[in-house]
């Protein structure tokens, strides 16, 4: 099956703009489903709102396109009514974390079985190029014309925190590690984040002069380095990718499924 | 492995975009944007079939047929 098999091709082009990011993640996200070889009946895709979220519209699978920040809340009535299937949960750096910070970090602590992927670009997009909580400090946006002064989370050390029991990190420059990435989070069994640094060149790069796409993909190439690497311990600078955090834990579905039996047994 | 051999460069020229990413990240420098900012392969005999341009296409707008 060849990717765009996975596509609904009648709203291609997309919308994304010249050299965007998410474009990447989409692309890797179909390599790693095709690899796996899923049908499209056992996947659900749910997204809020955004320019990231735009991508449940693009493929033909189960798509769910909900409100702004909940879509790990609509995402886990799903799984809960069918936990059969596999539901992968595409969000934005302010989807995720700003609109719905509290339903991601809850969805970490229930360790429920669902695969969100946060497409990290550091600012608002569609809505033209506010500052998000991932935007960082001293960076230019819209609506920070003269440097932002809100410092940013750090998604995985979050996630970590609140209890995601698969965490990793990677960009849109290391597609080959973004695709085997994203398999290996849908395969975990929990919930897993995937951190995806991808570049906004129309808001964020022009905002802050970074160039197109081309050299905001180069730059990450420079400033990231594989996990536990010797460049990270001579520049404790750059950002680690790979798995960052795997571990097991009951999952939400599962010890759910486990009470209602022991209910329904009575006494 | 057997070393693949190229077919052709598909490229879907309403899709794409012209951001240039699969210009800048092939090895072998076999492609080019032409005059209406659309990627076509200049030099198609020094393709290797690795598919940078493929995986790395925000647009889904080029694949690599191999025989």
């Amino acid at each position: 099956m060849a990717v765009k098999d996975y596509i609904r091709e009648r709203f291609f082009p997309h919308i994304w703009c010249q050299g965007c990011g998410h474009g990447i993640v989409m692309n890797a996200m179909l390599r790693a489903i095709d690899s796996l070889a899923m049908s499209k009946n056992e996947i659900v895709m749910v997204s809020g709102i955004g320019c990231s979220s735009r991508i449940s519209g693009y493929l033909d699978f189960h798509t769910l396109h909900t409100l702004h920040g909940r879509a790990l809340a609509f995402a886990t009535g799903v799984k809960m009514s069918l936990p059969a299937l596999n539901i992968i949960v595409p969000m934005g750096d302010g989807d995720a974390l700003a609109i719905g910070g509290n339903h991601f970090i809850h969805a970490a602590r229930r360790n429920i079985d669902l695969t969100a992927i946060v497409m990290n670009n550091r600012i608002y997009g569609m809505t033209g190029g506010q500052f998000s909580p991932l935007s960082g400090f001293g960076t230019k946006e819209t609506t920070a014309p003269y440097g932002n002064i809100d410092h940013t989370f750090d998604i995985s050390a979050l996630s970590i925190a609140a209890g995601a029991t698969f965490v990793a990190r990677t960009t849109a420059y290391h597609v080959q590690q973004l695709t085997e990435l994203i398999k290996s989070g849908i395969l975990h069994e929990g919930f897993s984040v995937i951190e995806v640094m991808s570049q906004c060149p129309t808001y964020f790069g022009r905002k802050n002069k970074l160039g197109g796409a081309v050299e905001m993909l180069r730059q990450f190439k420079e400033i990231t380095t594989p996990k536990g690497s010797k460049a990270k311990q001579a520049n404790p600078e750059l950002i680690e990718r790979g798995i960052l955090h795997q571990t097991e834990q009951p999952e939400y579905c599962n010890s759910y499924e486990q009470m209602t039996a022991l209910a329904q047994k009575g006494k | 492995m057997v070393k693949p051999i190229l077919k052709e460069h598909l490229i879907n020229r309403d899709w794409c975009k012209g951001c240039g990413i699969c210009v800048a990240f092939c090895p072998k420098n076999v492609l080019e944007l032409d005059k209406d900012e659309k990627v076509f392969a200049a030099r198609p005999e020094d393709c290797i079939c690795c598919k940078q341009c493929e995986l790395r296409c925000p647009d889904l707008a080029i694949e690599i047929l191999t025989e």
